[in-house]
């Protein structure tokens, strides 16, 4: 497969964009964080983007989605990564679906797909537990209790957990933190007696949530995959968010660099336009040439997820460094290029500093996925 | 799409028969590589069969016209060729300057007796190029050279001196820039001519690297007379042709990223330093640093990948291969520096079969040179920021 996107990938990237950039550019962010927004995304935004099928991208077409892959996803999350446009597509469109389609059993899959692909359900995923990434070390305790379970434990940075209709959550049934073996997927109703939900105002003014378990019976028929056994579930949906924040983070690059390349060719100082200056020049072109290698990446991984899904694992560590790395570089060179004016909040850059913070974070960051990388290659 | 699943079964079945095993090994020296010439010899036999199986299939060059001796293939049956061909560690052939660089040229620019004469020799191994650009005052500011071309009769008769001539003292022909308007401004004078090296006044002097070992020389020319008829493309408009070469051989430079055969830095560390009761590299910060280098390495494999892509796809810009040249020397260096660390104390023995006569630390001064030639880094970075990157100024 080449990689490059094909006409119709490029066509659904044109009307993203269109929609995108139109309805929610950086000053819908702005506006949603300044008037503290009780959920901070627009609901009637996301309603048109379920219309035009964006809700239920990766949605099988017999559940009323379009049944498209993980590279017309990256593409709709690198426009989303353009603007900032706080959204559910990672929580629900991308994670949920990802993880019903390909773990749900038949009931659960009509039960929730329908409604995710139109809009009406938004779901998250809840995995982390400590400061940093580590779904192996997962220690929230779900124990047997008669016909169902018990979850006790609590998940931070649980994306859009505050609006959430559904939370999938990745708890132990056996084992001890550390150990593959042991993992299981609950889907959880947020207002099940026991469950208790804080709204965390991030940084970057996109929604996350602390979630509390206390005691919180679920049935059986509760789980997604298999008991004990949804530690390779929970990894192919990660590597599918991987993949995915990946490209927000591209996307993130290449307006934050585009951005800087534009202020080179009109801030003048000394006399001379500052793009004139060798020293800017050469760090612009560098920053140019690690995005684009970054780029082919990303597009590799989403490709391989779309052609070998199990064999994908290098390829998103590669893809989810690289990205985290060259956003970092990204930002922090379109705040020092900006000078003083790149500091101020009224200026638009320091929410893509913001931003591409988070993202690196989220799902690992760019040394736990070189750190993946040794592992997968032995050393 | 089902025809290149059977060009690929073919290839692959074709390539199993044909490449003989010690021709699925990375080279252990420089013996090792094949580069053809009048004065060819074979390292050894399989060398020897490996090379005429592949040149009589046209796969020396395998994405030139049949009939100047190529394989015919489209670029996806290239790429289908090349991938088989990694898969099993498979050498290259034939190594050589007039395949990676005069040959685009000379389909792009060449006359047709100019394409029949040549070509075929490349394709077939049978001539040896060298690449006359760089002189001693220009550097990086290449067109600032000096070589002198004066017409007498149907000749130009050709005085001065060219430095960097990778291994022109094993050459049979050069293709060199010489100066053929010294009123005209600097790029526009300019023409692009091809001579035998054996031509009376022709001298090389090899020069002593740091890697102690040469490569390079200078070369020399003395009145050298060369018939009007060998400038390639239109007299005084060199640099065209000299440009558009580049290109092709910086996007060779650039796959100094896709290495074949050798093994990978983690285990090579492994093997010198150890491992912990994990199977862990026993030296945590160079373990990371090589997990670094490897997400990079493979993110390079896939831009030069999509660059290919790109390009198919009408979306290439022209310097883009100065982006991808920048960033995989870089690597290579990198690489080289890792390698070093990697290899201790043992890979500093100079001269010593422990050391394999030093061949880790020439690898690694000879890496140095990487973001020199073809254009130094920092000329790479210029390129892209203005032409690709429309940055203002010079």
């Amino acid at each position: 497969m080449a990689l490059v996107l094909n006409e119709e990938q490029s066509m659904l990237r044109d009307s993203a964009r269109g929609l995108i950039s139109d309805k929610a550019p950086v000053a819908h962010l702005r506006k949603l964080r300044d008037t503290n927004d009780a959920i901070g995304f627009s609901r009637e935004l996301w309603a048109t983007f379920a219309e035009m099928g964006f809700a239920g991208l990766l949605v099988p077409e017999e559940f009323g989605g379009s049944g498209l892959g993980c590279v017309e996803a990256g593409v709709v999350m690198e426009e989303i990564g353009r603007t900032l446009m706080p959204s559910p597509f990672l929580s629900t469109s991308v994670l949920a679906a990802t993880a019903l389609t390909r773990g749900g059993s038949e009931a659960q899959k009509s039960e929730y797909l329908a409604k995710l692909a139109k809009g009406e359900l938004i779901a998250s995923l809840a995995v982390d537990e400590g400061a940093k990434h580590r779904p192996i070390k997962t220690a929230m305790q779900a124990v047997r209790s008669g016909n169902g379970f018990r979850l006790n434990g609590a998940k931070a940075f649980v994306v859009d957990g505050h609006v959430s209709d559904l939370v999938i959550v990745a708890a132990r049934t056996a084992g001890k933190p550390g150990e593959h073996d042991g993992l299981t997927l609950f889907l959880v109703d947020p207002k099940t007696k026991g469950v208790e939900i804080e709204r965390t105002i991030m940084v970057d003014a996109h929604n996350a949530a602390r979630i509390v378990f206390n005691d919180v019976e679920v049935t059986a028929d509760s789980v997604l995959g298999e008991v004990d056994r949804g530690g390779a579930l929970l990894g192919g949906i990660l590597n599918v968010g991987r993949a995915a924040v990946a490209s927000e983070m591209v996307g993130i690059s290449e307006e934050a660099f585009g951005r800087t390349v534009a202020y080179l060719k009109e801030r003048k100082q000394f006399g001379k336009l500052i793009g004139e200056f060798q020293a800017l020049q050469h760090r612009a072109a560098h920053l140019y040439t690690d995005i684009e290698i970054t780029k082919a990446a990303v597009m590799k991984a989403l490709q391989m997820l779309d052609t070998d899904f199990d064999n994908t694992e290098a390829a998103v560590a590669v893809a989810k460094a690289r990205a985290g790395s060259t956003a970092t570089l990204a930002v922090q060179e379109a705040v020092q290029m900006h000078g003083g004016v790149g500091m101020t909040d009224e200026f638009d850059i320091g929410f893509f500093m913001k931003r591409a913070r988070v993202c690196q974070e989220l799902f690992g960051d760019t040394a736990f996925h070189a750190e993946q990388l040794a592992r997968l290659k032995g050393y | 799409m089902a025809n290149l699943e059977q060009f690929r079964a073919e290839t692959r079945a074709w390539l199993e028969t044909n490449c003989p095993p010690e021709m699925r090994k990375p080279v252990a020296n420089d013996s090792d590589v094949f580069w053809g010439g009048r004065n060819t010899v074979y390292s050894s036999e399989p060398q020897r069969l490996w090379f005429e199986r592949m040149r009589d299939k046209g796969w020396t060059v395998p994405d030139w016209p049949k009939e100047y001796g190529g394989g015919g293939l489209d670029p996806e049956e290239t790429k289908i060729l090349r991938q088989e061909m990694a898969a099993i560690s498979a050498r290259l052939p034939l190594s050589s300057f007039g395949i990676w660089m005069l040959g685009p040229a000379l389909l792009k620019y060449g006359t047709d007796e100019q394409k029949r004469e040549h070509l075929p020799k490349i394709a077939a191994g049978l001539i040896r190029w060298c690449q006359g650009y760089s002189e001693p005052n220009a550097g990086s500011d290449l067109a600032s050279l000096q070589t002198r071309a004066d017409i007498d009769g149907d000749d130009y008769i050709i005085n001065g001196q060219k430095i960097w001539t990778s291994m022109a003292n094993f050459a049979d022909w050069i293709f060199c820039l010489v100066r053929t308007d010294f009123s005209a401004k600097k790029h526009d004078g300019i023409s692009f001519i091809l001579f035998d090296m054996a031509s009376k006044g022709v001298s090389t002097k090899p020069i002593l690297l740091i890697s102690g070992k040469s490569p390079f020389c200078e070369t020399f020319f003395d009145n050298v007379r060369v018939p009007r008829s060998h400038v390639v493309g239109t007299v005084n408009r060199g640099w065209d042709v000299a440009k558009y070469l580049l290109q092709h051989e910086r996007s060779m430079i650039s796959e100094v990223g896709e290495r074949r055969g050798t093994r990978p830095l983690g285990q090579i560390a492994a093997n010198s330093i150890g491992t912990d009761e994990q199977g862990r590299l026993d030296d945590p910060m160079l373990r990371g640093q090589i997990a670094a280098f490897d997400v990079d390495e493979a993110a390079m494999a896939c831009a030069a990948e999509r660059a290919v892509d790109l390009a198919k796809a009408g979306q290439g810009h022209p310097a883009y291969s100065s982006a991808l040249k920048y960033y995989g020397t870089e690597l290579n260096k990198r690489r080289h520096e890792i390698l070093m660390s990697a290899g201790g104390i043992d890979v500093l023995e100079w001269e010593s079969p422990r050391s394999n006569e030093g061949l880790t630390a020439r690898s690694w001064l000879r890496t140095k040179a990487n973001s020199i030639e073809g254009g130094t880094s920092e000329v790479m970075l210029g390129i892209v920021a203005k032409r690709i990157l429309d940055l203002p100024g010079a």
